[in-house]
């Protein structure tokens, strides 16, 4: 399990604006009557994004008797995920994924990106605290190695320099271009492919 | 190698684009009627005659699952639910079918909800897919407006709404039950079985969970017949699979070849070969980070399939081959993936919580060479203590990498771990197991 925590300043209240309201109702919609509970992870996502990238408190509160359920079953839920951020992240928050099949291909190095540009410690805001970066577990783009993601775009086939670039950019407030770094076609093996190849270019 | 037109996955790279009129040019969605015009129990004896087993991992045959739904609808409605929590460190064949194959996993979802007598359909998908997911929304929401799905779907009679679920980072939700009580909105824990879900699950209906890629594939089944899916492969292991070759080759790549290729041809073939070449080989895990790995002396002969790799004691899980050269540590690879169980455990069950810590809190020491020569025993002590004894099969995930790594590498482990047992209190290491022994005098 991992150790999470609430951050210690909270603001006071929280309220869904218009466009969340809008989009938490059609949330709701998807699930039977009377099971408005499995809503509960995607407000959460709402939530966050509206509050810049993390949830407070009292946005658990408010989704509690928006759906109608105890308090603490939206705590529990917004602790055990590890996608909900339960303190400021920054408005770029950046994921660097260093289990094993990134790790082999150098995951370190991006790690090492971060600290030079970022913070020294994961989890820690920026100088201009526009951004945070952490290690986090698999994201699932393992032939793509090693790879990130930032808010909620993938950036793959990196390596040091190519980190760096891209976390000037995000430090400059550009939002770089996802995808693969090595201009790489999706997941097809880079200039070896023996599969399909009349579809290629077609 | 497998031929192009016996691939499924026609636009794995995305040549073609994910949109219906291209997916038709495919051949999706061109007669859905006629197959479920052939009724349920055709569909499901088709299914179980090509032999098709499931694709997340376990590779249960999907044919009997489906068998187990209920025969009638009674005052309980059924669910499909479709498990796209791809999250086993090695997988990543999943996102490339719901970026750009979305409408083979849609029709297949209308089948098998046909099949099964459902009439929603929700895809789990994990949540850092998020863009994917958006991808996989607009193919469905042109489904909608193509009416291929919704009242009537694609005219085939059957009503059928689907609907994106996502997660939010937890891999214990690949796990059904978990999954399921992710979906009812609760925390990710997984549940006792039986009642399994067949019978008792979303919501306490009765619910069908399949892998992404098992349903994709279903439409296909049905559209070219059994007979040709289980003449690829060899029997009990038919059809074609999307192999994930990643980790220290040439070309790592997704790749969709037959059953029961020889992992040599996947490696050297497709994926490159290995960095240093095939002599430089060390190990490979060969189905997503909990299956044991499988030294290079094995690796030689391996074909790739499930059975095959249950005779090296091991498992084609998700096949997400991780190709470990000899450049790398490979005890400290196996340390970050108990480090992997670790973070990932959901804190259920004691033997897994704190056994997943210890396993690698162990294995940190002994990539270091900070192990007592007593302790490469204990390790393997505790992977039997947590295997068998949870609630789900995290605990064996978690473990039997650690007891692959003991199976083939413990002389490497002995050979860097020479400390005399700690009593002889030679070396003072905080943090060990038994450390209350130090606190003793003269123990």
């Amino acid at each position: 399990m991992s150790l999470r925590r609430p951050a210690k300043d909270q603001p006071e209240s929280f309220e869904f604006n218009a466009s969340s309201l809008e989009a938490a109702k059609v949330i709701v919609a998807k699930y039977p009557e009377g099971k408005q509970q499995s809503a509960v992870m995607a407000l959460l996502y709402i939530a966050q994004k509206q509050n810049n990238n993390w949830i407070p408190l009292a946005a658990m509160k408010y989704i509690a008797k928006f759906l109608d359920m105890p308090y603490i079953k939206v705590y529990e839920v917004a602790t055990f995920y590890t996608m909900y951020n339960l303190a400021p992240v920054g408005k770029y928050f950046v994921q660097v994924c260093t289990t094993t099949p990134c790790m082999i291909r150098g995951a370190n190095q991006l790690v090492e990106a971060c600290k030079e540009k970022i913070s020294e410690n994961e989890c820690e805001l920026s100088n201009d605290k526009s951004c945070s970066w952490m290690e986090v577990e698999c994201l699932g783009a393992c032939v793509n190695a090693p790879m990130m993601q930032i808010n909620d775009d993938y950036y793959e086939d990196l390596d040091k320099q190519k980190t760096l670039d891209i976390l000037d950019k995000i430090l400059n407030g550009e939002t770089p271009k996802p995808g693969s770094y090595r201009g790489r076609v999706n997941n097809e093996p880079e200039n070896n492919r023996k599969t399909l190849m009349d579809l290629k270019n077609a | 190698m497998l031929k192009d037109q016996d691939r499924i996955f026609q636009n794995l790279y995305n040549d073609k684009g994910s949109d219906v009129s291209s997916s038709q040019e495919r051949g999706d969605w061109v007669n859905t009627k006629e197959i479920t015009d052939k009724g349920r129990d055709w569909i499901i004896n088709e299914i179980k005659e090509s032999q098709l087993r499931g694709r997340g991992g376990a590779g249960f045959p999907t044919g009997l699952k489906w068998s187990f739904a209920p025969k009638e609808v009674g005052s309980r409605p059924h669910y499909l639910v479709i498990n796209g929590d791809e999250s086993e460190p090695g997988t990543c064949k999943d996102r490339d079918i719901l970026r750009f194959e979305p409408h083979k996993l849609i029709e297949g979802c209308l089948i098998a909800s046909y099949a099964v007598q459902a009439h929603v359909c929700y895809i789990y998908i994990r949540g850092e897919y998020f863009v994917d997911g958006q991808k996989l929304q607009a193919a469905i929401d042109e489904a909608y407006e193509k009416k291929l799905l919704g009242k009537n779907a694609a005219g085939t009679g059957w009503d059928l709404d689907i609907y994106i679920h996502y997660g939010a980072g937890a891999y214990i939700c690949g796990e059904e039950t978990a999954l399921l009580e992710s979906l009812e909105g609760k925390k990710g824990q997984p549940r006792l079985k039986p009642p399994f879900p067949a019978l008792i699950g979303l919501y306490g209906c009765p619910t069908i969970i399949n892998n992404v890629e098992t349903i994709a594939v279903v439409p296909t089944i049905l559209r070219r017949g059994a007979k040709w899916f289980a003449s690829l492969g060899r029997e009990k292991n038919t059809g074609t699979k999307i192999f994930c070759i990643s980790g220290n080759v040439n070309n790592p790549c997704n790749v969709e070849e037959e059953m029961s290729i020889p992992l040599k041809e996947l490696i050297e073939v497709h994926a490159g070969g290995v960095i240093g070449g095939w002599e430089n080989l060390q190990a490979v895990i060969p189905g997503g980070s909990s299956m044991p790995l499988i030294p290079k002396e094995r690796c030689e002969t391996l074909k790739m399939d499930f059975d095959a790799c249950v005779e090296e004691k091991s498992g084609l899980g998700t096949a997400g081959i991780v190709v470990i050269n000899k450049d790398q540590d490979i005890i400290k690879c196996m340390a970050r993936i108990a480090r992997f169980y670790k973070h990932e455990s959901c804190g259920q069950c004691t033997p897994c919580r704190e056994g997943s810590g210890w396993m690698w809190r162990m294995l940190e020491r002994m990539a270091k060479g900070d192990a007592t020569k007593d302790e490469v025993d204990m390790l393997g002590d505790v992977t039997n203590q947590i295997a068998g004894h949870t609630i789900c099969a995290f605990g064996e995930g978690s473990s039997w990498p650690v007891q692959g790594l003991l199976r083939h590498f413990k002389k490497e482990i002995e050979k860097r771990n020479n400390l005399d047992p700690i009593v002889q209190k030679k070396n003072n290491i905080p943090y060990l197991v038994d450390q209350h022994l130090l606190d003793k005098k003269n123990a």
